[in-house]
């Protein structure tokens, strides 16, 4: 299988959406482009457990190696483990459902449709990095489209969130590029040379005072792209500003590449430094978790909503990470993909109420279970998700960190565990909040201008995307074992790093 | 072995389908019943449970008569084991079917009771434009509800646990346009949700102290003193109480949470708000004992920790006196009927907490589980009496009631059965199940008992004081009586009815039942007689409630206004419901919200945010400062962005050497 593919293909479909014009072949070409995509992700999977059950135990599957600057060793270098396959399969979903509910984007269809193509381009060749380089290209290539799809197809002060976002993440790019080009530095091969190569890396005794010094600045460049506290301040405005298909990538993929990183890059190639920072991040965690929840509480306009408890969700993921347990890392990638879907799912949920009733604000929405039932029933499941209702996939993942988390003895991780535990009954008051409202209840008389009898149910294609969406939640929260089963093997590959630390 | 294997062969062919049938109306309806399947979803979910209750009784014959015991012990049973979300080695999420004297018996109370509402509801929601919505509802909770009883794996309960919560949810906001069912049914959520908090934290001591998450296993490693694990769990401790007490307190919480328990009962009555049907099934028979299942689930080990049985016993018998006190003030026919569940809730809840174990000395927690069993039966009927009463008179209110008996005489007849038997009057189901609880409160703690006694009488003269309010009383008001001639037919149609011919039939038979034969605390029989002198004075009690009942409330008089002035400001704080919800309401809103809330969104949006717009404007001051000019922005953010990565790689390559 050769995984370029995953690159190729939406650059495939950019370079074709070039030669279009007006809404209509854009939108056909994005869609088919998607479609291929989603069904190239499947393929992957299916060779990959195929290899797999075959008894290939090799760390990374698919592997593929050119030179790309002899001078600085800079390779294309890429493969993919179970972590890889799981977000490339999380972004198939969320970039088809994006483009889905994109359907009728009116102003320059076709720029708009050429710079998600290229925001999957980025995230897809990230996932399946292995050299360090590549994988800071790939990273880059991601953010500038959402700069541009916040500053001409977003609404509110948009030019004010799509600066800001751009400058926060790449304030973190600079950060993730000093920690690489740092750890790149401190390589040896032997002759002379250095690599960016991460399995090469993986297995050199980088020292522990080095790693001290670089570890900070991968993990919290990667850690603004995931909403570390206190660098998550680009998430509310950017997200709220965004186009309802921009936030569903910022937040369902762009925030995933921070968590990847983290993990991937930060914590798996300086486990020295993991431990010793491991509280730092855990404390960070839990204040994103707690502080993200309650701040939520407080926003009365549904995309502030969501995007403050991505925060908060986002915060799962960092635990996790920071609790250095198998159980908890697994926790943490799991987390990824099943927030990944579920916000997805809530920006796709809220755009299509926007559209319809062009306002986001909760008091002023009311009782549009009656007028929109398939809308108002994805938000629900959105919710239900988000409060980690069994069944749905929030609910595995959040399971997995707390049980995770509570493998490490000690007071200060069980309380952090407790904290996060108690987020729970947060989330669920400002998920029923707004839903008792919007959803449920009576219809607003102050929407009179909009009178009731004009919103209109889902259209196929809205239908359509938040079914795949819904779908991917409900299998990881009916049977997460297959995920599991999935990423045992990466996560197992990065706790033997860690462990030989502990040791 | 053999034997054994058939055995479990046997049940696996068929059990599991107990729940999936149920699942499978909800996938099916949920999909289809907006339109499609809509004028059949009431056949298909009374198929559906129709199915599951013929299998659900069939297993229970053969658990209970043929195949249960081995060596005269009732043995648990496990059958189709899914691993399904595995944490570590040992500690993992597994779907698994475990047979047991009470997952059995409650197997048989859930689909018993939930066909019965199912049928009830084919005529009282008739014409609801969400019909098969709610159909589709129901079936959801009667699935969850049977994941629930017939877990085999602490995380496993806990997943249904959740899922009752939120077909409860869904129920009681079913007429979705109210704001007062939107806000009940957000309650209920969210209290049930907080006291899952300490459920869940539980879950996680208990489990990785007992090194599992499944209750077999769980029991046997902490009730053997000879295991390391016990020695563990009971000798570490955390504010110098006892891990073990921690761990069952917390799980206790969440169990007293789903149970309407004081102090986390408020929701319990405004969860009335739900279709008087759903009420029955969820709010009075099944999910509300949840919470006594789960106790009596880890019963063997509630045992050795003598503190947490201490807190069980209280908290059901301070919830038993302080609901009956509060149901003799409300006027509202189904807010009477909700307190007085939770009354008899903590019969049941200070039952396990005063039992023994082993053979007569687990007397408490047979009776408990008897009182569930018969309760189930008497409160479902009451509550479709309620129901039917309700879809007559289009008022919850006791005011608006009166006389019904001349229009309603099924009604009528199933009502006082019903209140009979809840008072404890012989030979009704609730006087057998309320005297082994009295007699085993009794033989371990004098106080609770006399606690018991006084409460019984109280439960008789509120339950009767609504019995002669509705039934007797004036004649009906004027509108109700003319409606009364027009119609014949009061009391609904065929399927309204034979519920509750059914349900009567069970609250006049189950107290027959030699329960102690079946179910007892450590699965061996015994015999259990009936005490006739012990019985005296309760039922004395009862009819003296009874008998003031019919004096202030049998013919319209000043009297119950009279008395109600004179006790004066204790009436009014009962009738204010001991103003627990304004407590509740003064912490969340005025303390939560305000304290920690706004703060953090505030924090938040000015200091977090501003420093972060502090760091960017001070960078674009500097930008401009030394370019001069401002156009082209992002390419001037780039050029400052390679410009300080350069920067920062300059010092750091500096630093290095």
């Amino acid at each position: 299988m050769n995984l370029s593919l995953l690159v190729i293909l939406p650059f495939a479909t950019a370079i074709a959406l070039l030669f279009t014009k007006g809404l209509k072949p854009a939108r056909t070409i994005s869609l088919t482009g998607a479609a291929a995509q989603l069904i190239l992700g499947f393929v992957l999977l299916y060779f990959y457990l195929q290899e797999r059950n075959a008894g290939n135990t090799a760390p990374m599957l698919f592997e593929d190696d050119y030179t790309w600057y002899a001078p600085l060793n800079i390779h294309y270098y890429i493969g993919v483990d179970g972590i890889s396959i799981a977000m490339i399969l999380l972004t198939a979903f969320v970039v088809i459902s994006g483009v889905l509910v994109s359907w009728h984007v009116q102003k320059w269809s076709r720029d708009f449709f050429l710079l998600l193509a290229i925001l999957s381009a980025g995230a897809y060749g990230f996932f399946i990095s292995l050299d360090l380089f590549t994988l800071f290209f790939f990273l880059e290539l991601a953010v500038i489209p959402k700069f541009l799809l916040i500053g001409i197809w977003g609404s509110g002060k948009k030019e004010y969130s799509a600066m800001r976002l751009a400058l926060m993440l790449m304030a973190g790019s600079a950060l993730i590029f000093v920690g690489l080009v740092g750890l790149y530095l401190n390589t040896d091969m032997g002759n002379g040379q250095h690599t960016f190569n991460i399995m090469q890396i993986s297995q050199m005794n980088i020292s522990e005072s080095v790693q001290k010094i670089f570890f900070p600045f991968a993990f919290i460049g990667f850690g603004i792209f995931t909403a570390l506290f206190p660098f998550h301040t680009w998430v509310p405005d950017g997200h709220s500003s965004a186009p309802t298909a921009a936030s569903m990538f910022l937040a369902g993929i762009s925030m995933k590449l921070g968590g990847y990183g983290c993990l991937r890059v930060a914590t798996f190639l300086m486990p020295d430094a993991a431990q010793h920072y491991s509280w730092i991040i855990i404390v960070l965690a839990c204040i994103a978790i707690l502080y993200g929840a309650f701040a939520t509480m407080m926003q009365t306009d549904l995309k502030y909503i969501n995007a403050y408890s991505s925060v908060s969700h986002c915060g799962f993921v960092l635990l996790g990470i920071g609790m250095l347990t198998q159980t908890a890392i697994l926790g943490a990638v799991m987390q990824m993909v099943s927030h990944g879907l579920m916000t997805a799912l809530f920006f796709a949920g809220i755009g299509m109420i926007y559209d319809r009733t062009h306002t986001r604000q909760v008091a002023q929405l009311g009782g549009l279970l009656k007028a929109m039932p398939f809308i108002s029933t994805i938000f629900v499941i959105a919710g239900l998700c988000s409060l980690g209702l069994p069944g749905l996939s929030g609910f595995a993942a959040e399971m997995t960190v707390f049980v995770g988390s509570w493998q490490n003895a000690g007071s200060f991780y069980r309380i952090a565990t407790i904290i996060a535990c108690a987020s729970i009954v947060v989330t669920s008051v400002y998920i029923l909040r707004a839903t008792g409202k919007a959803i449920m209840g009576p219809l607003p008389i102050a929407t009179g201008d909009v009178p009731s009898v004009t919103l209109t149910d889902a259209k196929w294609n809205e239908k359509l995307a938040a079914g795949l969406l819904v779908l991917g939640i409900v299998a990881i929260g009916v049977a997460p074992f297959w995920l599991t089963n999935l990423l045992t093997s990466g996560t197992e590959m990065i706790m033997q790093k860690i462990a030989a630390v502990v040791k | 072995m053999e034997k054994q294997r058939v055995r479990l062969m046997n049940y696996a062919s068929y059990i599991a389908l107990i729940p999936l049938v149920p699942l499978a109306t909800f996938v099916l309806l949920g999909l289809f019943g907006k339109k499609t399947l809509k004028p059949l979803a009431g056949i298909i979910g009374c198929t559906a449970l129709f199915i599951s209750t013929a299998l659900a009784v069939y297993a229970a014959y053969h658990y209970f008569f043929t195949d249960g015991k081995t060596n005269g012990v009732y043995q648990a049973v496990f059958v189709n084991k899914v691993h399904w979300l595995q944490f570590s080695p040992s500690l993992s999420i597994d779907m698994e079917i475990m047979l047991d004297p009470i997952s059995v018996m409650m197997l048989v109370v859930v689909t018993f009771v939930s066909l019965m509402v199912h049928i009830f509801s084919l005529g009282y929601m008739k014409g609801e434009e969400r019909f098969g919505t709610y159909f589709s509802f129901l079936s959801l909770f009667t699935f969850s509800m049977l994941g629930l009883v017939m877990s085999a794996n602490i995380f496993q309960i806990y997943i249904f646990w959740e899922l009752v919560g939120l077909s409860s949810y869904l129920l009681i906001g079913f007429y979705y346009n109210k704001p007062a069912a939107v806000a009940a049914s957000k309650k209920a959520f969210i209290v049930t949700r907080f006291a899952d908090l300490g459920f869940l934290i539980g879950i996680l001591i208990l489990g990785f102290q007992a090194d599992s998450f499944d209750f077999h296993t769980i029991i046997q490693r902490l009730t053997d003193v000879n295991s390391p694990q016990l020695i563990g769990i009971a000798t570490a401790s955390f504010l110098d109480i006892s891990l073990l007490t921690w761990a069952l307190t917390l799980i206790f919480i969440g169990g007293a949470g789903k149970s309407a328990m004081f102090p986390l009962h408020i929701w319990l009555p405004d969860a009335m708000e739900g279709p008087t049907p759903v009420s029955a099934l969820i709010h009075a028979a099944t999910m509300v004992v949840a919470g006594v299942f789960l106790v009596a689930r880890l019963f063997p080990v509630f045992y050795i920790n003598e503190a947490a049985l201490v807190v069980v016993t209280w908290v059901g018998a301070i919830s038993a006196f302080l609901a009956a006190i509060i149901a003799c003030t409300q006027t509202d026919i189904k807010r009477v009927l909700a307190y007085s569940t939770m009354s008899q809730i903590g019969y049941m809840m200070f039952a396990l907490g005063v039992s023994g174990y082993g053979g007569e000395n687990g007397l408490g927690y047979t009776a408990s589980m008897f009182h569930l069993f018969t309760h189930a039966f008497f409160k479902s009927l009451l509550f479709l009496c309620a129901g039917a009463i309700i879809h007559y008179v289009h008022s919850n209110d006791i005011k608006d009631m009166g006389g019904l008996r001349k229009y309603m005489p099924l009604t009528h007849l199933a009502f006082l059965i019903a209140c009979l038997a809840i008072a404890g009057i012989p030979p009704f189901a609730g006087f057998f199940s309320k005297e082994e609880i009295l007699l085993a409160a009794s033989q371990s703690n004098s106080a609770i008992y006399y606690i018991a006694l006084i409460t019984s009488g109280i439960t008789a003269f509120y339950m009767f004081r609504l019995y002669f309010s509705v039934f007797w009383k004036a004649s009906p008001p004027a509108p109700l009586q003319r409606r009364g001639e027009e119609e014949n037919h009061a009391e609904g149609s065929f399927s309204m009815k034979l519920p509750l011919v059914l349900l009567t039939i069970g609250t006049v038979g189950a107290g027959f039942i030699p329960f102690s034969q079946f179910i007892s605390a450590d699965g061996k029989s015994f015999a259990s007689e009936l005490h006739p002198g012990f019985s005296v004075l309760p039922v004395a009690l009862a009819l003296l409630g009874i008998f003031f009942a019919w004096n202030l409330y049998f013919r319209p008089s000043e009297k119950p206004g009279k008395m109600a002035a004179s006790l004066g400001s204790l009436y009014r704080l009962a009738y204010k419901k001991f103003y627990i919800d304004e407590l509740y309401l003064f912490i969340t809103k005025k303390i939560i919200f305000n304290l920690v809330g706004r703060p953090a969104a505030w924090l938040d949006k000015n200091i977090v945010d501003g420093t972060m717009n502090g760091i960017a404007w001070t960078t674009g001051r500097i930008s401009t400062a030394i370019k001069g000019i401002q156009s082209g922005r992002v390419q001037n953010y780039a050029l400052w962005f390679f410009a300080g990565i350069i920067g920062l790689l300059l010092v750091l390559k500096f630093w290095m050497k």
